[in-house]
């Protein structure tokens, strides 16, 4: 190596920026994604304090605030750059509220927020590193841990109650079904195109966030026309929940609700536009997703069905998180060059 | 029975009878090893660093026993290490003075400024590699860490932008010396403190534009210092650390104008 | 009448950027008069570099050459005008590395030299002759890669060309002066497509250039008038990298280049408007390549435009030719804005394969940070070569390069529309060079030690 010539050295500052290419940015950031999902989550909100009032503010407020300080604290005391900014934690925050039951102690919801934030987030790493969806594991923490709890229902402002269904009621559709199914071997109620309509629009007993079908069909499509998520997760959800209940119910129409029942109550709708949608725990590729929304789908109809718990979506978004990486390694495109034979 | 009383007979047969499978098993499945590789693996410090060259003590066992290793490659364990091996193994061994890793610029956050503002991995080869690096002096320290992260005993510390080996840690395994992208660490004789602060070849007046510690090439040291024991190699003064500086070393430092002869 | 195609093949993944051509695309091609000292690095190409056949203090002229080639893959380089050897010294180069440069001070007379080649009768030309005169001029890809021509017009014997495709793609944002070469000077680029076309004999010619450029395609087909033979414009739907080679070949002919390989593996060749209408001065008038044009733009530029400038020419020069600049600059970009490389001055001069120059104020700087993936797999979509440059960036964060090699890192091409559209910001582009340069390296040591 010779001198270092004299046009090395920079004349005069500032000094510039020099970096790697691109120069150049779309403008996307993990901040303006959370945004959209926040917005696209507040017709569902409005639908959960329509309809639970003051247990669905509570709730809500709880969860999120938890979920920031737990977040704050947990990266503070990890000593790690702080990550709140990005609004992560009040995604999580907003989504574990929705899947809790409006009579819940606010002191457990803030139980869940922080297992849900520190656990299943904060200790893998992070946004990013967590392999499991963390507001569904705080709210599977709290189904296990307090299962009486997470299991009683009060409603507050059902305009109509649906058929079957009581005014002050302890049981959601599916809970009614599930016991009353054991017991009877019959199934409870009819579903006709009202009471759909009324499943639709959220008028039944369940989690503050997911009995309104409309709304967050509403934000799942807000979320599509921004492309924060992609149609393959929620729409191959949906339909194989309402393929695999049509075969049942084609069966066995004694003992199997219709599809379109399977697929307005439980948390199929919030589960799949939202929480199976989560970017970290799903995967990365287009067929992917579609096995991914499949997988889901079949799960939480089997849970339903078969399984010791009246709804399944929880289990079965958890359960399908765990083979994501499986997923995407099965499903690696073919590089652009490569012969198809060749890749492994 | 009760239902405990069953639950702690059911427990203890089950226990016995898989400790049975276990012992069992460790029996029929044991897998023949030489028993020197164990008596080798004694010897060695089995802080598997990696320093000797192979993945971990029980590797460099093996190459000892069947690739005719050397025996003084375990910088670890210095010549301690290498004579019992060599007692073991049965032969001599020839012990070479124990070696520490000097970084050698002083090119810190202060001294050396920098010529543009890098934005990217915080890596000091990916550093260099994006417009030939963010300082001026392109031979000095980019201060990014990568040494530090390479030292499998945290022996480097970043003070001010700038790598500084803790002699008294170091275990001269030779990894930062293959990381650093600008090759300025080098592994020298334990008992040798004088150095040369600075790997530029660059003449004077561009090092005094680079940095404030730099060698300008004055050559005064190659004259003060004994039986040529400091030379230039171009624009470059180099120590020979075969030749010792005693009673010079005090006045080199004073008399050096770039300030880069220092007392480690 | 010239002939209008449609691709036969949609590109796959890409990103649709904010272009700005509309702040250069209007402006003719400006000449800059010969600034007061150039400095012609010897480094204009890929492969060897020239060596310097001149000293301090010997007087060149124009076209005069300076610099021998230095091998096979290797282009010799000329004077860009006529003056005094004041030095011939190492200089840093746009990559930030370390190059022969030969200072030139120009004498104001801009004399070119008589011993330049005789103008040539290309029609009746046999291949080898057509190929000397451009190896002599020294003529290299100034899309931007930089790869001897004259190299890539020489398949070796059992490849034979049965495509040739002019690349007017354009497709990097900013970028105009391809553009401007075509809507101008259309009649030099046909000319130089022709003469391609001969040197290869290539049964198929298309010239590709993407739908944002009605005037260009306008003009070509002027130019083209009545085209015998398999010859047609191809209308590119606009987007990045339309213009990447293999993606360009892919949309055109639907044919992959193998991984590893060439274009000449299946039969193609793409060359750049900018390099036909150099070989055309070359073959037709006898000009070795001294002087290209240079987009100089970006909103800190007072008068953005396309610069024609002598090789050599800095940056200072450029810009002050362009109105200087208001406000502060925060990056200073030699190409576009997606696979451009950053400089820390003004100082660097123009190459052959300078095709723009970009300043960017601070508002527009954008920052990578280091980020955890959040596996959005918009990154996926994006990749023109279908990677995962999610997967690919985390293993090379950790630091497995076996790993990285295994997953095809070395099919990047550096396009960067990964870290364009990825929403932590991750350095996804710089990671990939790391995996790259690492796996070159490990492949070279392997076939050192099987020498051994």
């Amino acid at each position: 190596m010779t001198d270092t010539p004299a046009s090395a050295v920079p004349a005069k500052e500032p000094l510039v920026v020099v970096s790697s290419s691109p120069h150049a940015h779309s403008g996307a950031s993990i901040r303006r994604i959370m945004l959209d999902v926040i917005l696209a989550l507040t017709p569902a909100m409005v639908a959960a304090c329509w309809f639970f009032r003051w247990n669905a503010v509570r709730l809500t407020v709880a969860c999120v605030i938890s979920c920031v300080v737990a977040e704050f604290v947990a990266r503070k005391s990890m000593k790690r750059d702080a990550t709140v900014r990005d609004l992560s934690a009040v995604v999580t925050g907003i989504l574990l509220a929705f899947n809790l039951p409006p009579a819940l102690p606010t002191w457990m919801a803030v139980v869940g927020s922080v297992f849900a934030i520190v656990v299943a987030k904060q200790l893998f790493g992070g946004i990013g590193y967590n392999p499991f969806n963390p507001a569904l594991m705080g709210r599977v923490l709290l189904l296990v841990s307090f299962p009486v709890h997470m299991t009683t229902w009060s409603t507050w402002n059902i305009p109509s109650p649906a058929a079957g269904v009581d005014a002050v009621t302890t049981a959601t559709p599916l809970g009614l079904l599930k016991t009353t199914l054991d017991s009877t071997g019959s199934i409870p109620f009819a579903f006709d195109g009202a009471t759909a309509w009324q499943f639709l629009l959220g008028a039944r007993n369940g989690c503050i966030g997911e009995v309104s079908g409309l709304a967050l069909l509403i934000g799942g499509i807000y979320l599509l026309t921004r492309r924060c998520i992609y149609w393959q997760v929620p729409v191959m959800f949906i339909a194989t929940v309402g393929v695999f209940a049509t075969v049942l119910q084609l069966v066995d129409p004694a003992h199997n609700v219709s599809p379109c029942f399977h697929i307005l109550s439980g948390g199929v709708m919030l589960g799949a536009w939202f929480m199976a949608t989560d970017m970290v725990t799903s995967p990365v590729t287009k067929s992917g997703m579609a096995i991914f929304g499949i997988g889901c789908g079949i799960l939480t109809v089997l849970i339903r069905k078969w399984g010791g718990y009246p709804e399944g979506v929880s289990f079965a978004i958890l359960i399908m998180n765990s083979i994501t990486p499986l997923i995407n390694k099965a499903t690696r495109p073919r590089v652009f060059g490569h012969a198809i034979e060749a890749r492994k | 029975m009760g239902p405990l009383t069953t639950a702690l007979v059911v427990f203890t047969l089950t226990g016995i009878g898989c400790g049975a499978i276990l012992a069992i098993a460790a029996r029929v499945f044991a897998v023949e090893e030489d028993p020197r590789l164990a008596e080798i693996c004694a010897i060695l410090p089995n802080g598997n660093c990696g320093g000797c060259g192979w993945a971990g003590c029980g590797e460099y066992a093996k190459a000892i026993l069947f690739d005719k290793a050397e025996l003084n490659l375990c910088t670890v364990g210095g010549t301690e290490t290498a004579q019992k091996l060599a007692k073991y193994m049965g032969v001599t061994v020839e012990v070479a003075e124990k070696k520490a890793a000097i970084v050698l610029c002083r090119g810190n956050a202060g001294n050396a400024p920098r010529r543009f503002l890098y934005n990217g991995v915080a890596d000091c080869a990916a550093a260099n590699a994006v417009d030939g690096g963010d300082k001026i002096c392109r031979y000095g320290c980019l201060g990014y860490g990568s040494c530090a992260r390479a030292c499998p005993v945290n022996a480097i510390s970043m003070d001010g932008n700038l790598a500084m080996v803790h002699p008294e840690l170091c275990i001269s395994c030779g990894k930062c010396v293959k990381t650093c992208p600008r090759k300025l660490i080098k592994l020298v004789p334990e008992s040798r403190h004088l150095h040369v602060f600075c790997s530029s070849l660059d003449k004077g007046p561009i090092v005094k534009k680079a940095c404030k510690v730099g060698c300008i090439a004055c050559t005064l040291c190659t004259k003060l210092a004994p039986d040529s024991a400091i030379a230039m190699n171009g624009a470059l003064a180099v120590v020979d650390y075969a030749k010792p500086i005693t009673k010079e070393a005090e006045t080199l430092v004073q008399k050096c104008p770039g300030h880069c002869i220092q007392q480690a | 009448m010239t002939q209008i195609l449609k691709p036969v093949r949609k590109a796959l993944g890409g990103i649709h950027p904010a272009y700005h051509k509309e702040l250069a695309r209007d402006s003719a091609v400006r000449e800059l008069t010969v600034p007061k000292s150039l400095r012609v690095s010897m480094a204009q190409h890929l492969g060897a570099p020239a060596k310097a056949n001149v000293k301090k203090g010997d007087a060149v002229l124009r076209g005069q050459k300076i610099g021998d080639a230095a091998g096979f893959i290797s282009s010799p380089v000329h004077a860009p005008t006529s003056g005094k050897v004041a030095d011939v010294a190492e200089d840093i180069t746009a990559a930030g590395t370390r190059a022969q440069a030969v200072v030139i001070e120009p004498d104001g007379q801009d004399q070119w030299s008589p011993s330049l080649p005789p103008a040539m009768k290309w029609e009746e030309a046999d291949s080898a002759a057509l190929i000397t005169r451009v190896a002599e001029s020294g003529i290299a890809g100034m899309g931007g890669a930089g790869f001897p021509t004259h190299v890539k017009l020489s398949p070796p014997k059992g490849k034979t060309i049965d495509t040739l495709i002019i690349n007017g793609a354009e497709c990097e944002p900013f970028l105009t002066a391809d553009f401007r070469l075509m809507v101008e000077q259309a009649g030099r680029v046909w000319t130089g497509c022709r003469i391609i076309r001969k040197i290869l004999n290539a049964r198929t010619l298309r010239v590709a250039i993407e739908d944002n450029k009605p005037e260009a395609i306008a003009a070509m087909e002027k130019a083209m008038g009545n085209t015998e033979g398999d010859t047609a414009i191809v209308v590119l739907p606009t987007s990045y990298p339309q213009g990447a080679e293999k993606q360009q070949i892919f949309a055109i002919t639907g044919r992959e280049v193998p991984s590893g390989g060439l274009p000449m593996d299946v039969s193609a060749v793409v060359e750049n408007v900018g390099t036909a209408a150099a070989i055309c001065d070359a073959v037709v008038h006898g000009y070795p390549l001294v002087e290209r044009v240079t987009t100089v733009t970006g909103k800190p530029v007072v008068q953005p435009g396309n610069i024609r400038a002598r090789l050599g020419t800095s940056f200072a020069d450029l810009v002050a030719a362009c109105g200087g600049t208001r406000g502060v600059v925060a990056k200073v970009i030699a190409g576009g804005p997606m696979m451009g490389l950053a400089q820390f001055g003004m100082e660097v001069c123009t190459t052959k394969t300078t095709s723009g120059l970009l300043l960017v104020p601070p508002s527009d700087v954008s920052v990578f940070e280091s980020s955890p993936c959040i596996s959005c797999g918009r990154c996926v979509d994006a990749c023109p070569m279908r990677l995962m440059p999610c997967d690919l960036s985390q293993m090379l964060e950790a630091e497995d390069y076996l790993g990285a090699e295994a997953m095809n890192v070395l099919d990047c091409i550096e396009c960067g529309c990964c870290a364009y559209c990825c929403p932590a910001h991750r350095p996804l582009v710089q990671h990939m060079r790391s995996g790259k340069s690492r796996a070159m390296l490990r492949r070279k040591q392997q076939q050192a030690e099987k020498k051994a």
